[in-house]
């Protein structure tokens, strides 16, 4: 029903279902609010109305009234920024700023940080309320995760997005009053998408760029980089571009500036996954055994099969993660062409991942007693330390190549960061080897009444009809997966990605505060679209690298120098609890 | 002593049978886990969780928040004192006092024999019979602190 409301003067006609926070939002009055969240792009609305920060002043009303939360009605009369609202609000984050360490100048999410903006918005110049503290100011480290509670506002947004999004429900709120605190993650897959939502530092991934700084510095080590795919259109954000710029070139020569002795691409490593995860389809389709194949790319997909899932296990392939096959082959061929010692050599990764951290621990990755990968650094961290390393203008910074031999990559290895990129670049060369020709773009349509799960039918010659799924987000997996497990569904091949829409929305990946993030999402996603269209080669088989490293170390796909090195395999990981542990 | 199997199994029996693995249920399962382990151990948390499909945060969520549900092993017997306002003006403090003064243990602590564990409660809903004790499920009302050492030596 339309109604006429009046918002600080200004007369608008809406619909009564919206709240007054979109009202205002939708004409340009900015409410600041600490505890809401939109998330047009996964469908969730978190509204919990507990910051209180958003509070403003109805007219006929006594109390303040909380916008995210009070819907409009005919003949309100509102003033979102009056002096009383601006009074009562500076007292609402004086309290909040009462129960928090005051260490902006060493917290890792300084200069990021929504509490921090706000205080300087409402200009709190001097904090005189003081009490206790509901928690010690400690920064406990779980996995690729920092969590330190006392710096948390309980605004939930994270348990929202674990819930909801991920289905993980890793972590929850315990105890209660004045003692609540996010409890210690179970069962958690390190996708950060709660980093990601954090408004304040209470949860942050990882930082350990001091230690990878030490190392480029040090001339005993042999230091060499390979950048994701979802990087080089998210980086130049950092920079101040736009999403979706492709600034590859710009980012090799800032990588180089800061030390690597050579700058690698992981797009190398996604068409050699290609190449051997294809392979494995094939003969699992001839077989028809272990199928629907799931692919096998994202640590945080893969940590949500071992720890939820651990009766599919035989279902994701089992190769590496490009980041994975980069390692073992930059180990091994690439060291023995330079005749480099492998434990000389420190191989360091660029993601838009916090979940890589994880993975390049994993023991079932390693060969030779060695890990393949020995850094991960995601795309915020590494723009933190370009700027420490002198590069603040990247865009005027001149394009460099990657280097040989692990440097050439087919557009089918770029799509890997976007949500079903894996899946095309699979039927590109699948297609390729069974019928001599290269589909145009698959086409996938919308699973009814489903978010971010698509699916397709694609025929590779006469006598093979493939079903496939594309499913993006672990809430949205999890349907796909129980309707695979009880035989609802009949996939021949599934793509999965943790992060809603892929790795350009990964956890590790610049946060945006100018756009949408449905916005940045659609603007990244074209810019890789971008790249693909725009390479010469687009098929992984034909990439003259991948075909030269077969033709000297690897012999075929899936040899057994590959699956000694490009292979992997996978185990139950739910969480036993034989120790006790407390919170 | 019952071996941890058949205390599981017992779980599971009325998991299965009186809650139909519903996740509404999981406070009266948590009642009966406490009832039947004596405490709330993370390896009967994440039990409970996997069987009713659900992550073991959301039941460590609901443990932590409810005073009645402990992680640490209790003594066989728990006498409660109840501090609700009716017991409390009538001097439940004084019975506390008394009951922490015999055992030689404080509040929430368990003797080292195991037998007794001092807790304290509000409001059980007799304050007809202020002040109130509870051990284990039978309730002592209208007493004094000279009553105490009578009481606790009954067990």
């Amino acid at each position: 029903m339309l109604v006429n409301v009046k918002i600080n003067n200004m007369e608008f006609q809406e619909d009564s279902s919206l709240t007054i926070l979109q009202v205002a939002k939708k004409h340009g009055i900015r409410i600041p609010n600490l505890c809401y969240m939109m998330k047009e792009e996964v469908d969730l609305e978190h509204k919990p109305a507990s910051c209180r920060v958003c509070v403003v002043e109805v007219k006929g009303r006594r109390n303040l009234v909380p916008a995210c939360s009070t819907n409009v009605a005919n003949g309100m009369e509102i003033y979102t920024h009056s002096e009383r609202v601006r009074r009562e609000r500076r007292t609402i984050v004086e309290l909040l700023l009462s129960d928090h360490p005051h260490d902006c100048l060493t917290c890792g999410k300084c200069g990021n940080c929504e509490l921090q903006d706000l205080s300087v918005e409402l200009g709190i110049k001097k904090l005189y309320i003081t009490g206790p503290m509901s928690q010690e100011n400690v920064d406990v480290d779980e996995g690729s995760l920092r969590r330190n509670a006392s710096k948390c506002i309980l605004c939930g947004k994270c348990i929202a997005i674990c819930d909801h999004v991920q289905s993980v429900g890793a972590i929850s709120a315990t105890n209660r009053g004045f003692g609540t605190k996010i409890s210690l993650p179970h069962d958690c897959v390190n996708c950060g998408q709660c980093v990601q939502v954090c408004p304040t530092g209470a949860l942050q991934q990882i930082d350990d760029t001091r230690t990878l700084e030490k190392i480029l510095a040090d001339p005993t080590k042999y230091a060499i980089v390979n950048t994701a795919p979802a990087v080089r259109v998210s980086l130049g954000e950092e920079f101040g571009m736009a999403p979706g710029t492709n600034v590859t070139g710009k980012m090799i020569t800032a990588l180089r500036m800061m030390g690597f002795k050579k700058v690698f691409d992981t797009n190398f490593a996604a068409d050699l996954t290609i190449m051997e995860e294809t392979t494995e389809f094939v003969s699992r389709l001839k077989s028809g055994k272990n199928l629907p194949l799931i692919t096998s790319c994202c640590p945080g997909w893969i940590s949500f099969v071992e720890t939820q899932f651990p009766e599919l296990l035989n279902l994701p392939s089992t190769c590496k993660s490009p980041q994975e096959m980069f390692g073992a082959i930059a180990k091994t061929y690439f060291a023995q062409k330079a005749g480099i010692d492998p434990k000389d050599m420190v191989v360091a990764s660029l993601m838009p991942c916090i979940a890589k951290k994880q993975e390049l621990k994993r023991e079932e990755g390693m060969f030779d007693g060695m890990h393949g990968t020995d850094f991960a650094m995601s795309a915020k961290c590494v723009a933190k330390l370009m700027r420490r390393c002198g590069i603040d203008d990247l865009a005027n910074l001149p394009d460099g190549q990657f280097d040989d031999p692990l440097g050439a990559s087919t557009g089918a290895a770029d799509i890997f960061g976007n949500s079903g990129g894996v899946m095309e670049a699979v039927v590109r060369t699948a297609s390729l080897w069974m019928t001599g020709q290269v589909p145009k773009a698959v086409e996938y349509h919308g699973v009814f009444g489903a978010h971010n799960t698509r699916e397709a039918y694609v025929s590779l010659g006469d006598d093979v009809k493939l079903h496939l799924c594309v499913v993006s987000g672990l809430a949205n997996a999890r349907k796909v997966l129980e309707d695979v497990k009880a035989g609802r569904v009949h996939y021949d091949a599934i793509e999965i990605m943790a992060c809603p829409e892929g790795c350009i929305n990964g956890g590790g990946q610049p946060i945006n505060k100018l756009y949408e993030q449905k916005d940045v999402i659609a603007m990244r996603k074209e810019g890789l679209r971008n790249i693909d269209r725009n390479k010469a080669i687009r098929v992984s088989c034909e990439n003259p690298q991948i075909k030269t490293l077969y033709a000297d170390f690897l012999g075929e796909p899936n040899s057994e120098v590959a699956h000694k090195l490009l292979h992997t395999h996978y185990s139950n990981k739910q969480q036993t609890f034989e120790e006790e542990t407390n919170d | 002593m019952r071996t941890n199997e058949e205390m599981f199994n017992e779980l599971d029996r009325f998991i299965e049978q009186e809650c139909n693995c519903d996740e509404q249920e999981l406070i009266a399962i948590l009642h009966r886990a406490q009832e039947i382990f004596g405490y709330l151990p993370m390896v009967v948390q994440a039990h409970v969780a996997r069987k009713l499909g659900i992550n073991v945060s959301k039941v460590y969520g609901v443990v932590s928040f409810y005073s009645f549900f402990s992680m640490e092993p209790k003594g066989e017997y728990v006498i409660s004192i109840c501090m609700g306002t009716a017991c409390f003006v009538r001097g439940s403090d004084k019975i506390l006092e008394r009951v922490e003064q015999i055992l030689g243990i404080k509040n929430g602590q368990t003797t080292a024999d195991g037998k007794f564990t001092i807790t304290t409660l509000r409001c059980v809903g007799a304050c007809g019979l202020a002040p109130v004790l509870q051990i284990n499920d039978k309730t002592y009302g209208n007493i004094t602190p000279e009553d105490v050492e009578s009481i606790i030596a009954q067990y």
